[in-house]
């Protein structure tokens, strides 16, 4: 796994940033999992209740390298929440990922088509999270 | 009670949960998680998960108390708690939701307020183990605490 190594406090390379992950679920369960997985991963996570705070985010913050996010969320989903990211000329290489509990190939191929990275099953494990490692926005 | 002692009774208590059916493999995923750098993650979890079934199961019960169900409304609800229980591996909550799911895309009210029922059976269950879990947890970290003083 390409995670970032070193003995700085931020636990990047000398020199280097380390990975900045939004993580977007309103599922209080979900973000704490997704967190940690992506935590134990090295990964610095900003973890959001909806897609409306993720897009505020995304408005100030601009070195986010990954964007997970759950499909079903209330006021806006998730896949509208890609198509936004994907619409947008600042945040459109950013990649995002998409997280469902349903295994609905409708669903899947949309987000694929929209221009996500890739779609989890939830409950996501560390093994989802490692076959992300190598597709973060440098 | 020893600290050995205290750990043994945690080990058979979880143990137990799994051969009952409580929890699935789903749950060894968030033990391995924690770590020394986040001793408290499961308890964080467990609480987490608590917290927001018992919120859904109160307005579970107001919505099936209509005398027109809002389902739309049923389900949403239904397919939070199933989707947080599958993700902590409280197994036998996530069935009573997916029996649950059922009742609700046919529309069926008396099918939803038994499943809703067992839906409460099962978490009641385990909620209760989970809280002799935590204090099992916490007695443990204490004791750890207090060895280092």
């Amino acid at each position: 796994m390409s995670s970032p190594r070193g003995g700085d406090k931020e636990g990047g390379r000398d020199g280097e940033r380390q990975i900045h992950v939004l993580a977007v679920d309103d599922s209080s369960v979900d973000r704490a999992v997704i967190a940690k997985l992506l935590r134990s991963s090295k990964y610095r996570v900003t973890a959001v209740d909806s897609a409306k705070k993720a897009l505020e985010l995304l408005g100030t913050e601009p070195n986010v390298n990954m964007i997970i996010t759950d499909y079903s969320m209330p006021e806006m989903t998730g896949y509208e929440l890609l198509k936004r990211v994907k619409e947008s000329p600042t945040l459109r290489e950013i990649p995002v990922v998409i997280m469902s509990s349903e295994n609905d190939p409708d669903k899947i191929n949309r987000c694929l088509e929209e221009g996500a990275e890739d779609f989890l099953l939830k409950p996501v494990r560390p093994s989802d999270v490692s076959r992300l490692c190598g597709r973060m926005r440098s | 009670m020893s600290l050995m002692a205290l750990r043994e009774q945690l080990n058979v208590l979880v143990n137990s949960m799994f051969l009952e059916g409580l929890l699935d493999q789903q749950f060894r995923q968030l033990q391995m998680l924690q770590d020394a750098s986040s001793p408290g993650f499961v308890a964080e979890v467990i609480t987490l998960f608590c917290e927001d079934s018992e919120r859904m199961l109160t307005e579970l019960t107001k919505l099936l108390d209509q005398a027109v169900v809002d389902y739309q409304k049923v389900d949403a609800y239904v397919h939070q708690l199933k989707g947080s229980s599958s993700s902590v591996g409280a197994q036998n909550v996530k069935l009573a939701c997916i029996q649950f799911k059922q009742f609700c895309e046919e529309n069926n009210k008396e099918g939803c307020l038994s499943a809703l029922n067992m839906v409460k059976h099962q978490y009641y269950s385990l909620r209760s183990k989970f809280d002799t879990m935590l204090q099992l947890e916490q007695r443990i970290q204490a004791y750890g605490s207090e060895q280092q003083n």
